[in-house]
């Protein structure tokens, strides 16, 4: 079993599958009982390392990692020794005197992750590093689409998934990217030209400038938040132009199939690429069941490290 | 007690038959009379099965007692996984499934089934699961087969067949379920020509039977 989990690209076929049939062993597991935690993981610490603000990442994990009776340590920026200037080594180097088991972490920059695993013995879990990879995002996406689409039966295989908007600054559409193709879904990427990456080229999927064109026949549309935060230039000339060719209104919704998941990795920017009737929609929307499916995840990510590790 | 079959050596001389498909059957209807027996009647009984041999064996106990009482006692499947001593030092396993039986352990008169009792601590796991279900009014065992070498003060209420075994064979149970083919069987331990490698294959097997469970040892297990 693989020991840290930095991209989706560390999962191959069999991984990805064996992740998300845990995952739906856990969800039945423990759906209808009272007392919603496994011993699994007693004795281990899970450390969440949060340099970057986060809600449903950092309590998706905190909750997944006690629900298997993990002793849970959460760290932010704010309020700890980096704000007076400590350097990731040197808290990497703290955590590892204190013998984490699993770091879990969100950092501005791409491949804080991957740097970590140098300084620290336990298996490091990226929750979003920068501009480049969301890995359990992409799963918990993967798992909702299973859950809904062809019957239940788990097979993605040919399923078209349409990922609309900020791919440009996106570890969501990356991770999802990665993932979905491992799965053998096809992915269309629709964004406008400004705010899409260099090196498309090589990236195993679709590309279009359209929403209107792809959303016929897509059985899952993956609307992507608007990033200002990371945004240094403008990218489109304003917000309602933007929100005009590549927002999901009620017209646009019209267009899919009866279906058709739409869903959103949160936080949304309603009103801009995600109309609110359109979010609240339950016959399309199942943005409030992938945080729930989230939780299931992370479980079976953890469950997976942290069980496979042996001497 | 059905009378023990001659020892049948397959052609590669390595596998010993204990139990035939006759034999299943007759120890399965055995089984299920005495657990009507016991719990007079068979009223508020939950079977059990622990996946994945154990699951099949409590699926025809309780069409068995169905047949032979006219009671249509409960029936669920446990997946122990979660809850083995072992995860730390064994590696990442599939989770089997769990079906939680209609009307909940409360109360019940819950009896775990498994195909084999080895070192107890497949049982230890479940009972910790139980705990997590509910609250039974009594917890019992089932094996279809009892191999010894027992490293927790656990005992079966029904066992199928006591077969005395050194620690480093396996006991290979069939299901026409999963197998194809109702039997039980003894494997011998891997025999060296020289005596190195019988100490290594032993030492080896020793370490992978650490914990128990011939249902998980069992070479063509697939799920």
């Amino acid at each position: 079993m693989i020991k840290h989990l930095l991209s989706a690209e560390d999962l191959d076929p069999e991984h990805a599958v064996a992740v998300l049939d845990t995952a739906a062993r856990l969800d039945a597991a423990l759906s209808g009982r009272e007392v919603k935690k496994l011993p699994t993981l007693r004795g281990r610490t899970v450390v969440n390392l949060f340099y970057e603000d986060s809600t449903r990442t950092r309590t998706s994990f905190e909750l997944a990692a006690k629900r298997l009776s993990a002793d849970v340590i959460n760290f932010s920026a704010k309020g700890s020794s980096v704000s007076k200037g400590e350097s990731l080594k040197d808290t990497a180097l703290t955590l590892q005197a204190m013998g984490a088991d699993a770091v879990v972490i969100r950092h501005s920059m791409s491949g804080a992750p991957r740097r970590l695993t140098r300084w620290v013995a336990g298996s490091v879990i990226n929750a979003g590093d920068g501009t480049h990879e969301h890995p359990t995002q992409a799963l918990l996406d993967a798992y909702t689409m299973r859950r809904h689409l062809r019957d239940g039966s788990g097979d993605l295989k040919g399923v078209r998934v349409v990922i609309v908007g900020d791919v440009l600054h996106s570890r969501v559409a990356r991770s999802n990217v990665r993932l979905l193709c491992t799965l053998g879904a096809d992915v269309v990427l629709v964004s406008p030209p400004t705010l899409l990456p260099v090196g498309l080229a090589a990236w195993p999927c679709e590309v279009s400038y359209d929403l209107d064109a792809t959303l016929p026949g897509a059985d899952v549309v993956m609307m992507l938040r608007v990033q200002r935060e990371r945004m240094t230039a403008s990218y489109f000339p304003s917000a309602r132009e933007y929100s005009r060719r590549y927002g999901l209104d009620r017209a646009r919704v019209a267009l899919l199939d009866e279906h058709a998941l739409v869903m959103h990795p949160g936080p949304m920017n309603r009103g801009m690429e995600i109309a609110a009737e359109v979010a609240d929609d339950p016959r399309h929307s199942v943005i409030t069941e992938q945080v729930t499916n989230g939780v299931s995840v992370r479980m079976a990510v953890l469950y997976m490290l942290l069980s496979g590790e042996s001497e | 007690m059905p009378a023990l079959p001659n020892p049948v050596l397959s052609p590669l001389g390595a596998l010993k038959t204990v139990l035939s498909a006759e034999d299943v059957a007759r120890v399965l209807d055995r089984i299920a009379h005495q657990i009507i027996e016991k719990t007079r009647g068979g009223t508020d009984v939950v079977l059990l099965g622990i996946p994945t041999r154990g699951a099949h064996l409590g699926r025809r106990l309780a069409e068995r007692i169905a047949n032979f009482a006219d009671v249509a006692v409960g029936l669920g499947v446990l997946d122990i996984t979660l809850y083995r001593d072992d995860l730390r030092t064994r590696g990442f396993r599939p989770l089997g499934e769990t079906v939680e039986p209609e009307g909940g352990l409360d109360g019940k008169l819950v009896i775990l089934v498994d195909d084999v009792l080895f070192s107890g601590r497949t049982v230890r796991a479940a009972l910790d699961a139980i705990t997590d279900l509910g609250r039974p009014r009594a917890v019992q065992l089932a094996v279809l087969v009892d191999r010894g070498h027992r490293e927790l003060p656990i005992r079966a209420d029904y066992v199928g067949k006591n077969l005395p075994t050194s620690p480093d064979e396996q006991v290979k149970v069939s299901l026409i379920e999963c197998d194809g083919v109702d039997s039980v069987a003894i494997v011998p331990a891997a025999r060296g020509d020289n005596l190195a490698t019988t100490i290594g294959t032993e030492l080896d097997s020793r370490d992978s039977d650490h914990d128990s469970q011939d249902v998980e040892q069992d070479p063509d297990e697939t799920e």
